[in-house]
C-alpha cells in the first residue's frame, strides 16, 4: 500500500517497521513530527519526549545497551546538545541498533544557525546516511539499524527541512519484531575509563575500514549513468535537484551511505566522466575529501554553501539558465515577520518590560523570542537554549566587576527552562550572581507546536504523570522563597511590581508567569487552575480614542489603527492587556 | 518531465491551506499522478506567510517549485498574492481570494496595505478575483474558505478527471460534509 507522507511521517514509520521498542526526542523544528508520530504505535514503541536533546540521546543509548533498537530524533542544534554521549557511544558501539535523526535547517526556516551536521558523521566516525525522499527516509531507518548492529556503531540518519516537511509516496512494509538482544556485562566494552577507550578508538578505526569497504560496496551509493560528458556527485535532496534540473542529461553518482564515502566508487565515476561537479547543501562535505583524495571536481566554486539549495541555482551555476520571470514592483509589498499571537501570555509581560530603562535582557529560543521584535524590542540576545539564563548571569557579572551601573534579565520559557535553563539557574545561586530570571510559563512547549514537558503533567503517549512545581523548584536550588514572585503576566500591574521588586534584590531572584498558551488545549488542570473563561473580548470606544497609539505599541495582531484605534473581534480573545495599557479607558470588554 | 505541473498555494497562517494542499494532492494522487508537495513550517504559524507548493506529473523529483516556473498561483490572502508573483509562469493563471489580513508592520502604522493590488495582478497575468471570505461566510462558515479556493483551483487547472465530491468527503467530519461539498461547487462556480 501507498500512502503519501512527509520525511517526519516515513522515519516514524521506518522505526515501527524496523522493530524499534524505544524512542526519545526533544521537540524542535523541522524533526519534532517524528516522535509525535510514533507516539501512537504504542503497542509496538515505548516513547518519550525528554527534558533535552542529550538526555533523549543517552535513554536511547541506555535502550540500545540493554539490547532494544533505539532511537533519538532532534533538530541540527540538539546534536550540540547531545554531542558529549554521541562521541563515547561512537567508541562502546552498540547492543541493539541505535539511529540519531538530525533534522537539519538550510535556510533557517526556524533556527538560529544552519550548519552542516554531515560533520558530525564525520567527528565522531559514526555511520551516516542521508535519504532524499520519504519512502528512503521510511527504507533508510530500517537500513541503518541493520548497519548498526552489523559494524557496531551508532548511526546518524541525515535530514533536512525540506525531507522533514515534504510529501512523497511512500509504499508501507509490515513491521518486523526483532525482539530484544541479550544483555551482558561487558565492562571493557561499556565503561569508557581512559584504558577502555584506548582499545576501543582502535576498534572504531577499524569499523572506519570495514565501513568505507562496505559504502563501496552497497546499493545505497549508486551510479545512474547517462550521457558521461557531466557526471554529478550528490545526495540527499541536492540528488533530487539535480535530476530536476539535468534530467538524463547527465550521469549520477547518488550517495545514500555520506560515511564514510565510498572514496574508490567516487574514483571510478570520476574517471568515466569528462567534467566533474559536486552538488550539495550547505558545506562542501564531500567535495573537501574528494579533493583531499586527489578527485578533480567543481563544486562550491559554483554552488552556494551558504542558505537553502533549489534546483534554480543549480541552473544559474552551473548552465547559466535563468527562467523568464514576471517583473513588478516589490515596493507595494509589505513585510509579514511573524508575531506573538492575540492574547499570547508574553505580551503583557514584555510590554511592561519595554518601559523599562538601563537594563540588558537576555533571551532564549521558543516563541518568546519574538519580544525582541517591534514594538515591543525587548530582548537583546538570543544564543541557544538556555543561554538566557546563563549569559544573563555572565553579563551581570562583568558589568559588575567592572562597575557599570545596568541590571540583567533572562528570559527562557518553561520547557527551555527544564531543557538546560535550570543549570544556569544553578550557576546564579551557586555563584552568588544578581541578574533576575523570569521563567516565562506558559504550560506548553508552544513554538514547536504544543508538546508536554516536564511541567504540563502529561506524557508524549498522553499518560497522566508528576508536574514539576517551577517554584519548587527553582526554591529547591537555593533561591530564597522571598524572591520569588509567581504572576499572571496578563495583569500589567503586577508585572510592573514583580520587575521592580526582583530588581531591588541583593540575592538571587525569579520571576515566574503563569499563563496557559492562548492556543493550548486545556487540560483539566489547566481548567481547574485558570478557568475556562466566558467568551469576552475588547472593544475600543471611539469616542474616548485619543488616537495615542499606545495600544498599538503592545504589538497586539487583533489591534490595527486608522485614526482610531480597532480591535479585530474575530481575533481578540479578550486578555485586556491593551485595556489596562490605554491611559484614556478608551477600550472597553464586551461579551456574554 | 516538461509534464510536471505547479501549483502555488500562498497565504497566512490559519487560512487553512495545508489542509487544502492535502485534499489536493490526495486527489492527484488518485488520478494516478506522481506527487510532491512541500510546506514551509515553524515560525510562520504565528502570523507569518505561508505556502504550500504541489508538483505532480509523470515523475516528479523536486519538491519545490522555482522562480518563473508555477503554472498557478493560488492565494488565499490578496498581498501574498504579489510576494509569489515572480513564482508564476510567463503564461500563468492567478486565482485570487479578494480578502485583506494586515500584517504587523501595517497594524501598528508603519506601512500601508498596498492599494490597486487587483489591477497589478490583472495587468500581469490571467487572473481569477472572487471574494472566497464572503462565499464560506454564506455557507455557514468562514472556515470553508479553503475549500471554496480548492474548487477554484481545480476548474482553472482543469483538474476534471478526478471525483473531488469523495475526496473532500473523506477528509471532512461528516457533520461538515455537506458544507464543505457546497463550498467546493461554489468555488468551481468562481471559474469559467
Amino acid at each position: 500500500m501507498k500512502k503519501f507522507l512527509t520525511g517526519n511521517e516515513a522515519v516514524a514509520r521506518g522505526a515501527y517497521e524496523a522493530g524499534v521498542t524505544f524512542a526519545s526526542a526533544y521537540p524542535g523544528t523541522p524533526s519534532t513530527e517524528i516522535l509525535e508520530n510514533i507516539a501512537p504505535y504504542k503497542e509496538y514503541m515505548y516513547s518519550e519526549w525528554a527534558p533535552n536533546e542529550k538526555v533523549a540521546l543517552e535513554t536511547a543509548i541506555g535502550a540500545s545497551i540493554a539490547g532494544a533498537r533505539a532511537l533519538a530524533a532532534m533538530k541540527h542544534v540538539g546534536v550540540n546538545v547531545a554531542a558529549d554521549p554521541l562521541f563515547t557511544y561512537s567508541y562502546t558501539g552498540v547492543n541493539g541498533g541505535l539511529v540519531l535523526v538530525s533534522a537539519d535547517d538550510p535556510g533557517m526556516h526556524s533556527s538560529q544557525n544552519e550548519q552542516d551536521n554531515r560533520y558530525y558523521a564525520k567527528f565522531s566516525k559514526v555511520a551516516m546516511v542521508e535519504p532524499s525522499d520519504s519512502q528512503e527516509a521510511k527504507d533508510f531507518v530500517k537500513t541503518a539499524l541493520e548497519i548498526s548492529e552489523k559494524y557496531d556503531t551508532p548511526v546518524l540518519l541525515r535530514l533536512t527541512t525540506r525531507i522533514c516537511h515534504s510529501k512523497t509516496l511512500v509504499e508501507l512494509g509490515e513491521r518486523e519484531e526483532v525482539g530484544i538482544k541479550t544483555y551482558k556485562k561487558n565492562i571493557p566494552k561499556y565503561v569508557a575509563t581512559p584504558a577502555n577507550a584506548r582499545v576501543l578508538h582502535i576498534k572504531v578505526e577499524e569499523r572506519l575500514k570495514q565501513l568505507e569497504k562496505f559504502s563501496n560496496e552497497t546499493d545505497l551509493n549508486k551510479i545512474e549513468w547517462n550521457d558521461s560528458k557531466i557526471g554529478i556527485v550528490t545526495s540527499g535532496i541536492a540528488y533530487q535537484y539535480a535530476k530536476e534540473v539535468f534530467g538524463d542529461d547527465a550521469s549520477y553518482l547518488k550517495l545514500g551511505f555520506t560515511h564514510p564515502l565510498p572514496m574508490k566508487k567516487i574514483k571510478e565515476f570520476a574517471d568515466k566522466v569528462e567534467i566533474l561537479y559536486v552538488i550539495e547543501e550547505l558545506e562542501p562535505y564531500m567535495e573537501e575529501q574528494m579533493k583531499a583524495a586527489g578527485i578533480k571536481c567543481i563544486g562550491k566554486e559554483s554552488i552556494p554553501r551558504i542558505g537553502e539549495l533549489n534546483p534554480d541555482i543549480i541552473a544559474k551555476a552551473i548552465l547559466n539558465e535563468e527562467r523568464p520571470i514576471i517583473e513588478y514592483s516589490e515596493d507595494e509589498i509589505v513585510g509579514r515577520p511573524p508575531t506573538l499571537c492575540a492574547g499570547c501570555p508574553h505580551r503583557g509581560f514584555f510590554y511592561m518590560l519595554s518601559k523599562k530603562k538601563n537594563v540588558m535582557i537576555t533571551g532564549d529560543i521558543g516563541c518568546y523570542t519574538l519580544g525582541s521584535a517591534q514594538p515591543l524590542s525587548s530582548m537583546d540576545t538570543c544564543i541557544c537554549m538556555g543561554a538566557s539564563v546563563s549569559a544573563g548571569h555572565g553579563a551581570q557579572k562583568a558589568f559588575e566587576f567592572n562597575k557599570v551601573d545596568k541590571k540583567v534579565i533572562g528570559v527562557i520559557g518553561d520547557s527551555t527552562f527544564f531543557h538546560s535553563g535550570i543549570t544556569g539557574l544553578m550557576d546564579i545561586v551557586y555563584n552568588k550572581g544578581n541578574a533576575v530570571t523570569v521563567i516565562l510559563d506558559n504550560r506548553i512547549t508552544g513554538m514547536t507546536g504544543h508538546q508536554e514537558n516536564p511541567g504540563t503533567g502529561y506524557t508524549l503517549q498522553g499518560e497522566k504523570t508528576h508536574a514539576i512545581n517551577i517554584p519548587m523548584l527553582c526554591e529547591a536550588i537555593g533561591v530564597k522563597n522571598e524572591n520569588i514572585f509567581v504572576i499572571n503576566p496578563l495583569n500589567l500591574d503586577a508585572c510592573n511590581k514583580a520587575i521592580d521588586d526582583a530588581l531591588s534584590r541583593e540575592e538571587p531572584a525569579v520571576i515566574i508567569t503563569e499563563w496557559p498558551c492562548v492556543l493550548k488545549k486545556l487540560s483539566t488542570e489547566d481548567i481547574e487552575k485558570f478557568g475556562k473563561g466566558k467568551r469576552m473580548i475588547c472593544k475600543v470606544d471611539e469616542e474616548k480614542c485619543k488616537a495615542c497609539r499606545i495600544c498599538t505599541k503592545t504589538g497586539c495582531p487583533a489591534i490595527s489603527f486608522d485614526k482610531k484605534a480597532k480591535i479585530n473581534e474575530d481575533m481578540c480573545v479578550g486578555c485586556d492587556v491593551c485595556l489596562q495599557a490605554c491611559p484614556f479607558d478608551a477600550i472597553i470588554k464586551v461579551g456574554e | 518531465m516538461k509534464e510536471v505541473k505547479n501549483i502555488l498555494l500562498v497565504g497566512v497562517g490559519g487560512q487553512g491551506i495545508i489542509l487544502a494542499s492535502k485534499i489536493l494532492s490526495q486527489g492527484l494522487i488518485s488520478a494516478g499522478y506522481d506527487v510532491k508537495m512541500s510546506e514551509v513550517h515553524g515560525m510562520a504559524q504565528r502570523g507569518g506567510s505561508v505556502t504550500t507548493q504541489v508538483r505532480f506529473g509523470k515523475k516528479v523529483y523536486s519538491p519545490i517549485i522555482g522562480k518563473g516556473q508555477a503554472d498557478i498561483v493560488v492565494s488565499f490572502e490578496k498581498m501574498e498574492t504579489l510576494r509569489w508573483l515572480d513564482h508564476l509562469k510567463k503564461n500563468g493563471k492567478i486565482v485570487v481570494n479578494d480578502y485583506e489580513i494586515p500584517s504587523a508592520p501595517i497594524l501598528v502604522g508603519d506601512a500601508k496595505y498596498p492599494q490597486n493590488l487587483i489591477d497589478i495582478l490583472k495587468e500581469k497575468a490571467d487572473t481569477t478575483v472572487f471574494k472566497a471570505a464572503e462565499i464560506a461566510k454564506e455557507l455557514g462558515n468562514i472556515k470553508t474558505m479553503n475549500v471554496v479556493m480548492l474548487g477554484a483551483l481545480t476548474k482553472a487547472m482543469g483538474l476534471t478527471d478526478v471525483d473531488w465530491e469523495t475526496i473532500v468527503r473523506s477528509n471532512v467530519k461528516e457533520k461538515f460534509v455537506d458544507m464543505n461539498i457546497n463550498a467546493l461547487r461554489k468555488g468551481m462556480e468562481q471559474v469559467k
